[in-house]
Formats: C-alpha cells, structure tokens, sequence
C-alpha cells in the first residue's frame, strides 16, 4: 500500500510542479472552445442544436482528460531512457503495485487537469444544468482517467523509443478524440463513423458526461449504459497493463 | 570474515540472440570484500550485473547471493543488494531527499528509520545540505554519489557499483573511490564493482577478476595477478592475459563482430 501511495504520490508532485507545462496544455481546450465554440457556434444553434458551446464543454473536459492521461505513457518512456523505472524495478516489491501506483497516479493527474478545463469552461460560459450533477460527473471524469491511464500504461510498457510515443499520439489519441462525438453530435451520423465512435471508449466518457451536465436528454447511449460500458473496458485495460507492466525486461 | 562467499557465481552464461554475452562466468565474493570485474566495453561486466541483481536471467548457471538463489529467490535476494547501474536511475524532477525517500519506501524501511539513516548517508557523501534541491540541478559526480547514498538505504548485504566512475572528471573519481574504500569501514558492506581504468581496479580493489569477450580470464589480488603473468603493472599483467590492451568506448561494435564470429564458427 506504502509503494502504491508513494509511486502515486510522485506522479501528482510532478505534475503540480510543471507549471509551465500545466499552462502550456491549456492551449489545445482554449483553442478548441474559443475557435470552434464561437465560430461553430451560430451555425450549430441554426441547425436547432441549441447552444454549441453547453454541447462541447463536456468533449473539450474529455480532451484534456484523454491526453493527460495518454501522456502518463510518456512518462514512462521517460523513465525507462532515464533510467528511473530499474530503480522500481529491482525494489522487492510485486510488480503489480509498481504499475497500480503509476497508473493511478497518471489518473489522478489526469482528473486534476480535467477539473481545471471544467473550470476554464465555466469562464467561458458553460452551465451544467444542476450542481447536484457535478460530482457524478467527477466519477465519471475518473473513471475515463482510469480507463486512458491503464491503456497507456499498457502502450508504454510495450514501445521502448520516443518516437513510438509520435505514432501512438498520431493513429491513436488524435483519431480517440475525433471520433468520440466530442465535437459533433452522434445521432444521425454515416454508418461507418457511427461504427467507428461506439467501438471508441472516450464515446461513452463524452456521452455520459453530456448526460450528467447538460441534461439527461442528451446522452445518446445513456448515462448507465455509458458507465458500465466504460467499466467493462477499464477492467480490460488495467489488466492489459498489469500484463504488459510486468513483461518489462531492463 | 565467514568462509560462506556472500556472492557465489557457477558458469553462468547468457546470450542474446547470437551474441554469447557472458560465457562460462564463476567466481566467488567474500563477505566484506571488494571485488572488481575489470574489463574492456563489451566484456560482458553489465549483463553480469544484471544477471546478479535479478534483472536478467542467465541462460544457464546458477547464481547464489547471501545463500539464496538469484532465479528462485528474486524478492529475497532484492532485499539483500543495493545497485548503482552503469546508466542513471534517479527521478531528476525530484528532490535528493525525495529519491532517498521513496527508495526507503520501496525497501519498507519504516519512516523513523528512514529519516534517520537518509540522513547519515546524505551527510555521509556530502549531500545533505542540497537535500532539497532537485536533482536536475546536481553535477555528474553529486548524482553518482546520491545514487550510492541510495543504494545503502536499507542496508544492503552487497552492493553493486557498474562503472561508477564512468563519465567523471579526475577529482570526483578520486572523492568516489576514498567513499567506496569507506564502505567497507561504516557499512560493512561487500561491494562488487566493474571498471575498466585499470589503476582504479589496482587501488581500490581487494581482489580483480579479469574479464574480456565474456570471460573471466584470471582472478585474483592486484600482487597476485602480476606474479602469476611475471609482470610489474597491472596494465602489463592485462596485457599478458588478454593479449590486448584494454579498449575504449569505441571498440563495443567490434567486439559484437567477434562475437558473433566466435558464436558462429563453433
Ligand atoms: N540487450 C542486449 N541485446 C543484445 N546484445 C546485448 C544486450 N546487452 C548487451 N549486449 C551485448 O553483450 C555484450 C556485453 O555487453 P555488456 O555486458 O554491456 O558489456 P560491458 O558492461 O562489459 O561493457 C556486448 O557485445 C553487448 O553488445
Ligand atoms: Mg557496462
């Protein structure tokens, strides 16, 4: 337990201490809500989608989300070309613990810069129907961060160059987050998209917060639905990265 | 000083692929001992570590540490060893204190004693008083020393040094060997250590085994190794016995060829 908080507790000191990168990573959801919400904007509320920016906070809280967490494997190819990860991995402490302590650490770090675009959202004008709502909706951000965590865990553990991470960036993040519905709305897409966004977990992270913060009207898939699918694939994940992690060979 | 070696090593081999890395490696190390695996880039001295601190497993052989065995024992024989690897394992996000610190953790050494022993060894290799600072801000040789403070958190029964002195100016070399024949005085520790400057082996080491293409070709104390080739210098006696000289950086990529050559010609 000791080895999970410390290892936890390393990820989150790093994180609060990377100022200059905590402001840097605010780039991407302020230009996603500035330039897409007000220039998108006009033309969403004539096609009677009401207004686009209460419909794309929740996405831009699951970008910031996604790629927090998706960046927790990079740290680990840091770590692995600068040499910490040995120092873990020789300790007499299970593997499983190493890996528990990382993952939830990237989660917690991944929350963290989620509540800080939900707040940038809120300046900009969002408004989540009921406070009640807020907290689930922090359940489900975690969980999304767990889910994203884990899969990058997984990812780190199995590439060993930098430039691995580009590609993953590339095929793998950008396509997660262009086709989790983020920016445009599920019903009525073409056929294969619509295929594409329900085999995508970020889908149901988006859906469900969606649900939570702008009305039960607007998830898609539902709220329960959303959860327990995003539960089933964070089980998945972890094991994969439980599995990977301890494939690790120095 | 017991008779049971602490490290007891039979014909261990590895080979990655087709290269034999190590090849028929046994030696034994006493307790209290220190002991250095002195060989050219490429000989094989860090797959050896490895093998030794349970991050590789050898191809065949056994390897015994304390009496436990190495492959069947991992958790047990971690507890027993600290190790500084050839490339370095410190977070340099991080502070020095919070490098001992979570080390501590990860060896279950309980917070009072963590304190108090993160302490002595902070002082010990001159750190304490940059303690706070961030590691990222520390020169080469006060980062090689952190991570031997490190290694002796817990009180290990053995500690492994790969090429500590590997990238250092002359007078850090110099601090890093007066700390190393310390050890031996503050810790009681046995430590086994590779290099390949031979006048660092000649100094600092009670007994040297040789090692070149994966094999371990004499053992013995400095005095010992020059009266067995008839010579006056370490340097001589190592030439006598590989028939080179020692190489430099830029002979590992030769030395895979003839490897590979040696692998496939058999
Ligand atoms: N992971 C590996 N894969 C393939 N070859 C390796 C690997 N590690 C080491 N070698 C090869 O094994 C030989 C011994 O390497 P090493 O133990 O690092 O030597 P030393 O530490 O004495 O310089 C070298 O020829 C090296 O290229
Ligand atoms: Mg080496």
């Amino acid at each position: 337990m000791a080895v999970v908080f410390v290892l936890w507790l390393r990820e989150v000191k790093k994180y609060l201490r990377s100022r200059v990168q905590i402001v840097a990573s605010l780039g991407g959801p302020l230009m996603y809500l500035g330039v897409l919400g007000f220039g998108l904007g006009p033309v969403f509320q004539r096609a009677g989608e009401g207004s686009y920016l209460q419909f794309m906070a929740p996405g831009v809280i699951g970008m910031a989300v996604l790629f927090t967490a998706m960046f927790s494997g990079i740290a680990m190819l840091w770590d692995r070309q600068f040499g910490f990860l040995k120092e873990t991995l020789v300790a007499p402490v299970p593997r499983l613990a190493i890996m528990i302590g990382r993952t939830l650490g990237g989660a917690t770090v991944a929350v963290l810069q989620g509540t800080l675009i939900f707040v940038v959202t809120l300046i900009a004008g969002f408004r989540p129907v009921s406070v009640l709502a807020v907290p689930l909706a922090f359940l489900l951000i975690a969980l999304v961060a767990v889910v994203f965590a884990a899969l990058a865990t997984a990812i780190g553990s199995t590439i060993k160059e930098m430039q691995g991470f580009q590609m993953v960036m590339n095929f793998l993040v950008m396509p997660i987050f262009f086709l989790s519905g983020a920016l445009y709305p599920l019903p009525g897409l073409p056929r294969v998209l619509a295929a594409l966004t329900r085999v995508d977990p970020l889908t149901y992270g988006v859906d469900g917060m969606r649900g939570l913060l702008i009305g039960r009207g607007s998830a898609h898939f539902g709220v329960a639905f959303d959860v327990a699918v995003l539960l089933a694939v964070g089980v998945v994940f972890v094991a994969a990265g439980a599995w990977r992690f301890s494939k690790i060979e120095a | 000083m017991s008779d049971r070696p602490i490290l007891r090593v039979q014909h261990i081999a590895k080979s990655f692929g087709t290269v034999l890395a190590v090849n028929d490696v046994s030696f034994d190390v006493r307790p209290g001992e220190i002991f250095a695996f002195l060989g050219p880039n490429g000989a094989g001295k860090t797959t050896t570590i490895k093998m030794l601190t349970t991050l590789l497993r050898p191809t065949t052989g056994s390897l015994e540490l304390d009496g436990l065995d190495v492959t069947m024992h991992p958790t047990e024989v971690r507890k027993r060893f600290g190790v500084v690897f050839q490339d370095p394992s410190l977070d340099s996000e991080l502070t020095a204190w919070e490098n001992m610190d979570i080390h501590g953790v990860l060896y279950h050494v309980a917070r009072h004693a963590r304190r108090a022993r993160c302490e002595v060894l902070l002082r010990m290799f001159e750190l304490y008083e940059r303690r706070d600072d961030l590691v990222k801000t520390f020169s080469g040789g006060m980062k090689r020393r952190l991570e031997i403070a490190r290694g002796l958190l817990h009180t290990p029964k053995v500690l492994f040094l790969d090429e500590p002195t590997l990238g250092l100016d002359p007078q850090s070399r110099n601090q890093m060997w007066t700390h190393v024949r310390n050890l031996r005085a503050t810790e009681g520790v046995t430590v086994f250590l590779t290099t390949h400057y031979m006048d660092e082996a000649d100094r600092v080491a009670d007994r040297i085994a040789v090692i070149d293409h994966g094999r371990i070709v004499a053992t013995g104390s400095s005095a010992e190794l020059k009266q067995q080739t008839g010579t006056d210098s370490l340097e001589a006696a190592f030439l006598a016995l590989t028939g080179t000289m020692i190489r430099d950086e830029s002979a590992t990529a030769a030395d895979q060829m003839r490897q590979v050559a040696r692998v496939w010609r058999r």
